[in-house]
C-alpha cells in the first residue's frame, strides 16, 4: 500500500498558541482516513495543514514535514494554488458560488486554464456523475446552485473539488449540516470516491467514521493519541483514552 | 458527552447475566441432588425452572439488541454486549443440560453415584468462578478455567468406563446404565460450555478471539 501523505513530527502554531504537537502518521492512497476527537483537539487544524489553508491568515507557523507523494508541501516556494488543486477541500456547510450549477464547476476549470468549451462541459458532466448528482440535476444545469437542496449543494461542492482532478479530497464535517438521507448519499459517495482519490474526513459523528473509513486517528489536545485501522479503533482500541472517548466516558 | 444512562444500562445487563448464571448453577446442583436421591418432585421443579432460564435469556437478548439499536455501542461496550449475547446462549444450553440430568432421575439407579456428584461439583465451581472472572475482568482465571476442563473430561472417561464394564457384566442393566452415561455426558457438556464463556471473558477484556479449549469429545 502506498502512502499518499506522510506526516513527520508536525507542529503547528496559531500565533503563540501551539495547536498541533509532534504529529506522526501516514495516510494511504485511495483509502478513507477519518479524524476524530473532542472539540478543540486539533483535528480540523490538522486537516487544514494538508492543503496549507492556514496560510490564508498571518501569524500561523508550521514545523516538521508533510510529505505528499514524497514531497514536503511545507517547502518554501511551493505553488499553493497548485497544491490546493491537488488537495481539494469540502467544508462543513455547503459553499456553492452564487452562480449556476454548471458555472460552479466550470469556474475552477477555467481558472486552471481549460479553455475549450467541449472539454469544460465534458468535465462538468464527469464531475457531476462522479459526485452522484448528474441524474438529479442534468436538466437543471443552468439554474442557480443555491436552488439545490442542502445535500445536493454539498455534492455540488464535492463535484467542484473533483472537477479539477485532485489526488486528495479533504472533508471537514461534510454532513453535519445535512439530514440523514443526504448524509447517507454523501457516505455512499465517499466509498465511490476512494476508488480514485484519497479521502481524509474530520467528523464528530463516530458512527460515520466507523462506517466510511479504513483508518481512524484519534486526536486530543493537539496530539494523535491513537492511529489504527478503523476496525481496531472501534472494537478494541489500544489506548484507554481512545476507549473512554469513543464509549462516551468523557468528552 | 458522558453517557450515564447508557452505561447504567450496560451495568444492569451484567447484573441480569449474573442472575441467569445463578439460575443455571442452581439448576445443575438441583438436578444432581434429584439424580442422587431419585427425588421426582425436585426433578419436576428443575424442568419447570428451565422455562424461567429460557425466558431470562430472551429478556437479556432483547435488552442487548435494544442497546445496539439505540446506543450504537463501541469498543469495550460493544465487546461486553457481544460477549453477553454469546454467554446467554451457553447458559441457556447449560440449563437444558441440567434439565436433561433431572429427567434421568426417574430411572432406578444401577449403582451408588460417587464420581458423578464430584464431576458436577467441579463443573459448577468452574461456572461460578468463570462468572466471577467476567465481573472482575479477570482473564487469568478465565484461562485457567479452560485448563480445568480436562479434569471434568477425566471424570467422564472414568464413569463411562465403569458403566460400560457394568453393562458387559449385567446386560439387563444396559438401559439404566446408558441413562447414567447420558447424565455424565450432560455434565461434561456443561463444563465445555463454561470454557466457551471463559473464551468470551478473554475476548471482552482483550478484544481477541481465542480458542482455549479443544474438546476431545
Amino acid at each position: 500500500m502506498k502512502d499518499k501523505f506522510t506526516i513527520k513530527d508536525l507542529n503547528f502554531w496559531y500565533g503563540e498558541k501551539q495547536a498541533l504537537k509532534h504529529i506522526n502518521l501516514a495516510m494511504q492512497d485511495r483509502k478513507v482516513t477519518a479524524l476524530i476527537g473532542p472539540s478543540g483537539c486539533g483535528k480540523t487544524t490538522f486537516l487544514r495543514c494538508l492543503n496549507r489553508m492556514h496560510d490564508l491568515y498571518p501569524g500561523n507557523r508550521y514545523h516538521g514535514e508533510i510529505l505528499l507523494d514524497g514531497r514536503n508541501i511545507l517547502d518554501k516556494g511551493l505553488d499553493l494554488i497548485k497544491l490546493r488543486s491537488k488537495v481539494g477541500m469540502v467544508f462543513q456547510k455547503p459553499t456553492p458560488f452564487p452562480m449556476s450549477i454548471y458555472e460552479n464547476i466550470a469556474f475552477g476549470l477555467k481558472l486552471m486554464g481549460v479553455k475549450s468549451k467541449g472539454e469544460v462541459s465534458g468535465r462538468v458532466e464527469k464531475a457531476l456523475k462522479d459526485s452522484a448528482l448528474w441524474d438529479e440535476i442534468r436538466d437543471r444545469l443552468h439554474e442557480p446552485a443555491l436552488s439545490l437542496s442542502g445535500g445536493q449543494q454539498q455534492r455540488l461542492c464535492i463535484a467542484r473539488a473533483v472537477a479539477v482532478e485532485p489526488d486528495v479530497i479533504l472533508m471537514d464535517e461534510p454532513c453535519s449540516a445535512l439530514d440523514p438521507v443526504a448524509t447517507a448519499k454523501i457516505e455512499d459517495l465517499m466509498t465511490e470516491l476512494k476508488q480514485n482519490y484519497t479521502v481524509v474526513i474530520v467528523t464528530h459523528n463516530m458512527q460515520q467514521a466507523a462506517r466510511v473509513s479504513e483508518y481512524t486517528g484519534f486526536f486530543m489536545l493537539g496530539e494523535v493519541v491513537e492511529f489504527d485501522t478503523t476496525e481496531k479503533i472501534f472494537t478494541a482500541p489500544s489506548n484507554k483514552l481512545t476507549e473512554d472517548y469513543i464509549t462516551g466516558r468523557f468528552g | 458527552m458522558t453517557r450515564e444512562a447508557y452505561h447504567r444500562a450496560i451495568k444492569e445487563l451484567e447484573g441480569d447475566l449474573e442472575q441467569m448464571a445463578a439460575m443455571a448453577d442452581v439448576a445443575i446442583k438441583g438436578a444432581m441432588e434429584a439424580l442422587v436421591a431419585r427425588d421426582l418432585e425436585k426433578s419436576r421443579q428443575i424442568v419447570r425452572n428451565d422455562i424461567e432460564v429460557n425466558k431470562k435469556r430472551f429478556e437479556i437478548e432483547e435488552k442487548c439488541i435494544r442497546l445496539i439499536a439505540t446506543q450504537q455501542p463501541m469498543a469495550v461496550d460493544l465487546r461486553i454486549i457481544a460477549a453477553i449475547i454469546n454467554i446467554i446462549t451457553d447458559l441457556e444450553r447449560i440449563g437444558d443440560h441440567a434439565e436433561g440430568i433431572a429427567k434421568i432421575s426417574v430411572e432406578p439407579l444401577v449403582k451408588p453415584l460417587v464420581d458423578m456428584p464430584r464431576m458436577a461439583e467441579k463443573a459448577t465451581s468452574m461456572l461460578e468462578r468463570c462468572m466471577k472472572a467476567f465481573i472482575e475482568r479477570d482473564i487469568e482465571t478465565a484461562r485457567n478455567i479452560c485448563n480445568e476442563d480436562d479434569e471434568v473430561d477425566a471424570y467422564y472417561d472414568k464413569i463411562y468406563g465403569e458403566l460400560v464394564h457394568l453393562m458387559i457384566e449385567k446386560p439387563t442393566l444396559i438401559k439404566e446404565a446408558t441413562y447414567l452415561i447420558w447424565a455424565a455426558h450432560n455434565i461434561e457438556r456443561i463444563a465445555d460450555r463454561v470454557t466457551n464463556i471463559a473464551e468470551r471473558v478473554v475476548y471482552m477484556v482483550t478484544g481477541k478471539m481465542e480458542e482455549m479449549n479443544v474438546s476431545k469429545y
